[in-house]
């Protein structure tokens, strides 16, 4: 047998797919609890905090550590996920006529490659919106910070012709995130074998509440934000 | 009742294949599905055509031969059972019945609905069994106490059929459920200990070499198995590789 | 003529001295020496996987698409072992009695008492191979009890016992597959033996996906291909059960002995209607806990056949509990042949339950109260009310039987747990087979049968959770050892030819047959026969047979042959995937086959085991058997024509048992 079997082998890619995608899960918790200052921080005090917070988490060596781990769990996740649908693909080249998926398995847990890409899309253009700005864009100064504050709220501005747009966009995009996270999330422990009668349902139950809650607070700050500014 | 059936027709491996409809008549509901395909064949003979090829054997749900992928599902519409087991009162008078082979690049398709399952045995071959010789001189059967609750849930990994549902019904042809299935009987049992590792391993390699796809937890296979084999298998399966890759010298 | 080659000396002595004293092949001879396998059930994948381990070239083959799913899967029941584990008093002897007993006195003793002497290893072998049998929860394995015997010496895996056994031989098979010690042949059907020289030497094989006919030659053949029940259409055979393996070797010179014996199971679900393809056996360890009964009121029978009445209509005291009646001593564990006799004697005088009046109840509803109220206590409750106790008891009995209620409810779609199962008789098994010697040689030498291919340890009647122990014994633990004595004067031989004029005349002979088939310019489907001949069978040589019905169906199956042969239809080519003719060849053997069923039938004049000849009953309606006149084991050789079959007779001695009246009473 090869040695590197746990290099290639189809188990080594879902153990890949599942330790990025349970890391990612703790990313989004991360920067739930920033974003969260959008809304919980209001006013001049909420710009300063929130500014802060952006400068501390481009510039503080533990992060950018972190932040370099999230870029590679990210790439990993896709690129893994390629290879494992195109080989999937190949396992069955002849399709059925006929065939009745929603019998046996869940909408979510057969799509995770559609709902994978609208999230990619979506972290490009969010990548784009906030990310790229903030490191490379011009953006304004504010007591001696990058105003990104400013630029989120902006963003999500109805005086923004395409504010409307990009909040729906955001709610959608948080809606395949809550899809691909009900199975994702308990997919995972299956993949690295942590599978108990007692403890299983409890990871279930944690899945599905990390599915709706995470990504409804997500979509809640871009509404929070379009409605204050009107 | 009369039906319509909607049936895969491929003269071999080779050729394309086309769906082919036949309307059937006078079916009973108490015949079983493959009785069902009897009659249909039947009708088929006398008229001077080609029957239908497709596999069957012990008609009782044990054999693992029969497989038919009806209505879209593996072994039809009912859980727990093979196609052998179903019967037609699950079936309304005037239904059309689409009839599929397995589709797997692992399970070529011999003709009609018959398909190759070797790819199972050669998953068996290369490891699951424990390296026993058959001289009968081993220790007395009760030398070993096994706890029951670990023997029952070996034997209800050991009642898989190898009929290849899970295959048919995996969005991604995965084999996943079978293999874990052989892996955890033997990881269950003080017998299966020595070769846990290697044969883990040594089975995942030959499953990977075969072209089946890869797991995505969807559980369908579960759902479909006509045994009703646990996904907590695959979950020990998963456990039981990782553990024998990082304990490799 | 026929030589058993019983070892001398004492009878517990026999088996061991013999292994003592016959040559042996050493190992690096072995390497030279090929033998071919036919059959991947339990003789089959056994004898492959001990063959191969111990050095020689094997070449197994099956018809199946993986030798995993050769029929002996199907068993449910369990497997028998005199492993005295329940301490109740078991023995090598007792189960050597109990299995000649049951067998009516027509079985060699010599044999039987292998069997029971090699019964232990078997458990100690599974085991050791990681089958999951029953445990009790102190980790050690459970027993259960069977038709026929009155201690629990039954090894199971709740209802799919034949199936882990299979599982276990399949893996020895395929670790041996994967070493490259044996070549499996998949898909492939043996279609003639090839002798050379007065030995067998090869066989020829189809393809069954290609059509191609193969040569394969071989120092010696072993045929482990089962049963011929399917001869009766209607059984619980898989579909493609066949004797042809056993057929072709027998009309190239191997006797086929006892060939009547067949086994009729009482506890199948009986037949639903004109398309029923199969029957399927309810296993026997029902009976353990179910009691079989039938209304003790034609009237109430009537009803029950009207649909006015239901089973849970007719009151205790109008049961008739039919086998503890008759049987107090064994009631409803009595062997099977006398449990299905004593059925369609119910049905016949008219108290049958179903539509067709063939039908019997097997009634669990006490057993639910038995367990009910052995769990309540357990469970410590004080006065639970009867529903509570039932609810309970069926918790116990789903635990115990759960698959097997399962598949009814399937099958025929009633609920057992509500209402009483119904059954009826069905054909089983076949007792009769191909004759073997004492080393399970036929009478070609080289060409070995074990299993339920050959007709050694059962005699007129197996018991149940026998046949799983037969197969497995011939072929893991005594084929091994037998067939090196014949082997040894082979080592010197060299590889055999696939080409000489033997080869090419079976393969000749093949060709023409298949060609025969194919160019048939009839329009029946081969079914259509295969149906038509099981009814003669099922009428004149099922249950009971009489004189007149025997030389009637004799008749009629040479005017069925006839028919065959000039209107079958059989679609497709010779040079393909083609399950009709694959059939037809097989329909075209059973045929003949069960010509000679009828003329056995015929011949033997008494009534013993499964056989009962209506003219020899006594006065109570048992089986009368003639100890005087047939203490024999019909062999027949072939002639060119079945009714034409020459007899051979081996007497049977019976030094160690005394033959006495068989009494369930």
């Amino acid at each position: 047998m090869s040695k590197s079997g746990i290099l290639k082998s189809s188990l080594a890619k879902k153990y890949a797919m599942a330790l990025t995608g349970l890391f990612l899960c703790l990313f989004l918790v991360g920067h739930l609890a920033g974003n969260l200052q959008l809304i919980f921080i209001t006013g001049a005090e909420g710009q300063q905090a929130f500014n802060e917070y952006a400068q501390f988490m481009t510039t503080f060596p533990l992060v950018k550590i972190l932040s370099y781990l999230t870029y590679a769990s990210v790439l990993f996740h896709v690129v893994d996920g390629i290879v494992l649908t195109m080989q999937n693909r190949n396992a069955r080249p002849v399709g059925y006529v006929k065939e009745n998926g929603a019998a046996n398995a869940k909408w979510a847990s057969r799509n995770m490659g559609i709902l994978g890409t609208i999230i990619l899309v979506f972290l490009v253009s969010h990548m784009q919106s906030f990310w790229y700005t903030m490191h490379f864009g011009e953006i304004p100064l504010h007591n001696g910070l990058k105003d990104l504050h400013s630029v989120v709220l902006q963003f999500f501005s109805p005086e923004n012709a395409l504010g409307l747009v990009a909040v729906i966009g955001y709610v959608l995009a948080q809606m395949a995130v809550a899809f691909h996270l009900s199975h994702g999330f308990q997919s995972g422990f299956q993949s690295l074998g942590v599978r108990h009668a007692k403890y299983t349902p409890i990871i279930e139950w944690t899945g599905m509440a990390f599915a709706l809650l995470v990504p409804a607070l997500f979509a809640i700050i871009p509404i929070f934000l379009y409605i204050t500014q009107l | 009742m009369d039906l319509t059936l909607k049936v895969w027709r491929q003269n071999g491996p080779q050729d394309a294949g086309r769906m082919e409809t036949y309307p059937v008549s006078g079916v009973s509901p108490d015949m079983s599905f493959l009785e069902m395909m009897d009659m249909m064949n039947d009708q088929i003979i006398r008229n001077g055509g080609d029957p239908v090829a497709f596999d069957h054997d012990c008609r009782e749900g044990i054999c693992g031969m029969c497989s038919m992928f009806i209505n879209g599902e593996a072994h039809g519409p009912n859980r727990g059972t093979t196609t052998c087991q179903l019967h037609m009162r699950s079936f309304k008078d005037g239904d059309t019945i689409t009839i599929e082979p397995w589709r797997a690049s692992a399970f070529p398709v011999v003709k009609d609905l018959a398909v190759d399952r070797s790819s199972f045995d050669r998953v068996i071959q290369s490891g699951g069994y424990i390296s026993v010789n058959t001289s009968g001189e081993t220790l007395d059967a009760n030398a070993i106490p096994v706890p029951k609750g670990q023997a029952d849930d070996a034997f209800s990994a050991a009642t898989c059929i190898g009929c290849g549902a899970c295959v048919a019904t995996c969005k991604n042809a995965s084999a996943m459920l079978f293999v874990s299935a052989k892996v955890s009987q033997f990881a269950l049992l003080p017998q299966g200990q020595p070769e846990r590792a290697t044969r883990v391993q040594r089975m995942v390699e030959q499953m990977d070499k075969e072209g089946f796809g890869n797991c995505t937890n969807t559980g369908a296979c579960a759902v479909e198995c006509p045994k009703g084999i646990d996904l907590s298998n695959i979950a020990r399966m998963n456990r039981d590789y990782l553990s024998a890759s990082a304990k490799e010298e | 003529m026929l030589e058993s080659k019983i070892p001398s000396g004492p009878l517990a002595e026999k088996w061991t001295s013999h292994k003592d004293h016959i040559n042996l092949v050493n190992p690096a001879n072995k390497r030279l020496i090929d033998v071919i396998v036919v059959g991947t059930g339990l003789a089959g994948s056994s004898a492959s996987a001990s063959l191969a381990e111990m050095g020689y070239n094997v070449k197994a083959f099956c018809f199946q698409d993986s030798p995993r799913r050769a029929h002996s899967i199907a068993a449910q029941g369990g497997i028998n072992a005199a492993k005295n584990y329940q301490n109740d008093g078991d023995s090598v002897y007792r189960l050597f009695y109990d299995t000649v007993k049951g067998g009516d006195y027509r079985s060699r003793e010599a044999n039987v008492h292998r069997l029971a002497e090699v019964s232990t290893s078997i458990i100690d072998q599974c085991v050791a191979q990681g089958v999951p049998f029953a445990r009790e929860y102190g980790g050690l394995l459970d027993n259960r009890s069977f038709g026929g015997v009155q201690v629990s010496r039954t090894f199971y895996a709740k209802g799919q016992t034949g199936q882990q056994l299979l599982l276990g031989a399949y893996s020895a098979l395929s670790r041996q597959i994967s070493k490259g010690k044996v070549e499996m042949f998949t898909r492939h059907e043996m279609m003639d033996v090839v002798v050379v020289d007065g030995k067998c030497r090869g066989i020829i094989a189809r393809n069954l996906i290609t059509g191609e006919l193969e040569r394969h030659s071989a120092h010696a053949v072993v045929l482990a291909s089962g049963g011929y029940g399917n001869v009766f259409f209607l059984s619980t055979n898989a579909m493609g059960s066949n004797v042809s393996a056993a057929w072709k070797a027998h009309k190239k010179g191997a006797y086929m002995a006892n060939p009547c014996f067949t086994q009729i199971h009482p506890t199948c679900i009986p037949v639903s209607g004109e398309h029923q393809s199969k029957l399927t056996l309810m296993s026997e360890s029902l009976r353990n806990d179910g009691r079989i009964w039938v209304p003790a009121k034609k009237e109430d029978a009537e009803a029950i056949r009207k649909g006015t009445k239901r089973a849970t209509n007719i009151a205790e005291e109008d049961r008739d509990y039919y086998l503890e009646r008759r049987y107090p001593a064994f009631g409803n564990l009595v062997p099977r042949d006398v449990a299905s006799r004593a059925a369609k004697e119910r049905c016949d005088a008219g108290f049958g339950v179903n539509e067709t009046g063939e039908a019997v109840f097997l009634d669990y509803a006490s057993a639910f109260l038995r367990y009910g109220k052995t769990e309540a206590s357990i469970r410590g409750l004080s006065n639970p009310s009867e529903a509570e106790i039932i609810r309970l008891g069926k918790e116990v009995v789903k635990a115990k039987y759960g698959n097997l209620f399962d598949m009814y409810k399937q099958i025929a779609a009633d609920d057992p747990y509500e209402t009483p199962m119904k059954i009826y008789p069905a054909v089983h098994y076949t007792m009769g087979g191909l004759w073997v010697d004492y080393n399970l040689m036929t009478s070609v030498p080289g060409l070995y049968a074990t299993g339920e291919a050959n007709f050694s340890d059962h005699g007129a009647n197996r018991l149940g959770a026998s046949a799983l122990m037969q197969g497995l014994a011939d072929g893991y633990f005594v084929l091994p050892y037998t067939i090196g004595d014949y082997l040894s004067d082979d080592i010197r031989t060299g590889a055999i030819s696939a080409d000489s004029p033997e080869f090419e005349a079976a393969e000749k002979g093949v060709q023409d047959r298949i060609d025969q088939l194919v160019n048939n310019n009839g329009t029946i489907p081969v079914d259509d026969f295969h149906r038509r001949l099981g009814r003669i069978m099922w009428n004149e040589c099922g249950m009971s047979r009489s004189e007149v019905g025997l030389k009637q169906a004799i008749s009629d199956i040479r005017t069925l042959r006839e028919e065959f042969f000039r209107d079958v239809r059989v679609p497709g080519s010779a040079g393909e995937f083609n399950p009709e003719l694959d059939k037809a060849g097989r329909v075209a053997d059973f045929l003949e086959l069960g010509e000679l069923m009828c003329k056995d039938a015929l011949e033997r004049s008494e009534s013993c085991g499964g056989h009962f000849r209506e003219e020899f009953r006594t006065p109570e309606g048992e089986a009368l058997r003639d100890d005087e006149n047939f203490a024999f084991v019909s062999a027949w050789e072939f002639t060119g024509d079945p009714s034409e079959s020459n007899l051979h007779k081996e007497d049977l001695k019976f030094e160690n048992i005394e033959l006495k009246q068989r009494s369930y009473k």
